[in-house]
């Protein structure tokens, strides 16, 4: 049985109004920001452990079953040993997974199911601030997560080089840009399920098209070009060139093809998800 | 005179074929504890949402804390908490964590905060759970949490929608205990409801809404007296009975209304000797309500 709470005026002293001095108010704060994610690191604070493992360990399956698998048939693709392509490959599949599921399924669920988007915007929080701050805590965990299929693969014979740092930038960026993705989607989506059919139809073809496992020179030209379009294609040129000391001004365009992606996906993401919170 | 802590003119909100909100005027004055008093589909949620304005408005112009909506929600918004009719607490969070979150996104200064939430807590009465987490809180901490969260950053306007429904009558009035302490440290409550007597007891100034507007407006005294007289005869008896009441009720042009298992005429004080007998009952809220909108409510 619950206690009647205390009716005494000291005990509801604090809540006498204060005076409060007008506040100029911008766009994208950085206060309202580290209140939606200071909620997400929380959270993450309680669910670190499943989190972790399920952004790292699939990739590593991934890992271990072509580099191990293939790898006994295959051992070059182009300049690289084949452990050494995947390792670098399959970051594009941490940070892909680590990024849009979130993006898809947490939202959904925050805004459907546990209504936390209309506490938060109650509060001195827009669209834009809310759905900013939920990417970029993705994209933080995205590039880290990045890292994960690395860190297997100097386990299993990669070598470690300095430019592997830089795959946590990248994999921020990337992770961006698709943690928008999911965003966008689930305020698309009509019910929870209508994931399955991204999940087939889009993100899977996704990664498997993007020079991950294979060249996508070893693709039929149409869908060659078509892979040139895939943001992850560009991730993972640029993991491998960074990876092994490769990079160059060309590079710059991959950054600038995955700019463009998160740059996009994000308006797109606060524009749709904003029509379905305010109405 | 002090402007109004609430100002809406002329708002209307349309969903598709349905009109929610249909040229509401309505001023809050700062300092009171406003009841928005109306049945079910009046327009009372519509309205809350317009003015957090997570609901915009079709037409007609909002005013909060004299921040102009929605253009300025957001510095309207740092200054009034919000505690909505639907529970949307984190439960994965404990009450302290979901307080200091809140901290946070109302800016309370990192100095404060610490001290912030553990007023929140003993506002609400949960220090002994501040660590328990919202899932394994009973219904009643969490309606307690919830006006917490919305106190956390002391606003001089709170909005309350729906604050008890659903409760069971002892959480309820520690709810209105609650409300109550608030009402007496003079912050400005706007609270939508549609329990009678929750309005009746708390609220300063009523607000009668049907079909998206205002149709009365003044204290439950004022609104009773005005709209049901003084005094109330209630009339019992056979179905029979009560239609030959129904039907001289009628006839003679009196307000009535069935009550439960009888029909009480109201404004017995001007009638004249052909009232019936039953028994007098000093007029309600209930009666004013019914009164003004031909709709029972709970």
């Amino acid at each position: 049985m619950s206690t009647p709470p205390p009716a005494s005026s000291a005990s509801v002293a604090p809540a006498t109004p204060a005076p409060t001095p007008v506040r100029r108010v911008r766009r994208l704060e950085p206060a309202a920001l580290a209140g939606v994610m200071t909620r997400d690191v929380v959270l993450f604070g309680r669910y670190w452990k499943a989190t972790t493992f399920s952004s790292v360990v699939q990739p590593t399956i991934y890992l271990l079953a072509f580099a191990a698998g293939i790898g006994a048939l295959v051992t070059k693709v182009g300049r690289f040993s084949y452990l050494d392509y995947v390792a670098t490959g399959v970051v594009a599949t941490a940070v892909l997974f680590s990024s849009a599921f979130p993006g898809m399924f947490n939202t959904f669920v925050r805004w459907r199911f546990q209504r936390t988007y209309d506490a938060m915007l109650a509060a001195p929080v827009d669209v834009e601030e809310l759905v900013t701050a939920e990417i970029l805590w993705i994209a933080m965990r995205a590039g880290v997560y990045g890292l994960a299929p690395i860190l297997v693969g100097i386990v299993f014979g990669l070598n470690p080089t300095a430019g592997m740092l830089l795959v946590v930038p990248i994999g921020f960026l990337t992770g961006f840009g698709f943690a928008a993705f999911g965003v966008l989607l689930a305020a698309i989506a009509k019910t929870i399920d209508n994931f399955n059919y991204v999940t087939s139809a889009v993100l899977t073809p996704m990664f498997l098209v993007a020079g991950t496992f294979f060249p996508i020179s070893s693709l039929p030209s149409g869908i060659r070009i078509v892979a040139k379009f895939n943001p992850l294609y560009h991730c993972v040129q640029l993991v491998r060139d960074a990876s092994f000391g490769q990079l160059q001004l060309a590079d710059l365009a991959h950054v600038g093809v995955l700019a463009l992606f998160a740059v996009v996906m994000w308006r797109l993401a606060i524009w749709r998800l904003g029509k379905r919170l305010i109405d | 005179m002090s402007a109004p802590a609430i100002a809406i003119r002329g708002a209307i909100k349309r969903y598709g074929e349905i009109t929610a909100v249909n040229g509401l005027d309505l001023e809050v004055p700062p300092g009171v504890c406003f009841g928005l008093l109306g049945p079910n589909g009046a327009g009372k949620s519509t309205t809350m949402r317009m003015l957090t304005a997570q609901t915009l408005a079709d037409a007609g112009e909002i005013s909060v804390l004299s921040y102009r909506l929605p253009a300025e929600s957001k510095q309207a918004r740092m200054e009034m908490g919000v505690v909505p009719q639907l529970d949307n607490l984190d439960i994965e969070l404990t009450c302290r964590q979901i307080l200091s979150v809140f901290a946070r996104l109302y800016r309370v200064p990192r100095h404060e905060r610490h001290a912030a939430v553990a007023r929140a807590l003993e506002i609400a009465n949960l220090v002994p759970r501040a660590e328990t987490k919202v899932s394994d809180l009973s219904g009643g901490m969490r309606r307690r949490l919830l006006v917490a969260r919305g106190l956390i950053h002391r606003p001089r306007l709170v909005l309350l929608d729906e604050p008890t429904v659903g409760l069971d009558p002892q959480i309820r009035q520690e709810l209105w205990s609650l409300i109550d302490s608030l009402r007496s440290e003079g912050v400005t409550m706007l609270m939508s409801t549609h329990y009678i007597e929750e309005a009746e007891r708390l609220a300063d100034i009523v607000a009668v809404m049907s079909a998206g507007r205002v149709i009365a407006q003044g204290t439950p005294a004022e609104l009773v007296r005005e709209h049901a007289g003084e005094r109330v005869i209630e009339v019992y008896g056979t179905p029979e009975r009560l239609a030959q009441v129904a039907e001289l009720a009628a006839r003679n042009g009196w307000r009535s209304r069935r009550s439960g298992p009888a029909i009480a005429i109201m404004r017995a004080e001007e009638l004249g000797e052909e009232v019936p007998d039953g028994t007098s009952r000093p007029a309600n809220l209930e009666d004013a309500f019914v009164a003004l909108t031909g709709e029972e409510i709970e």
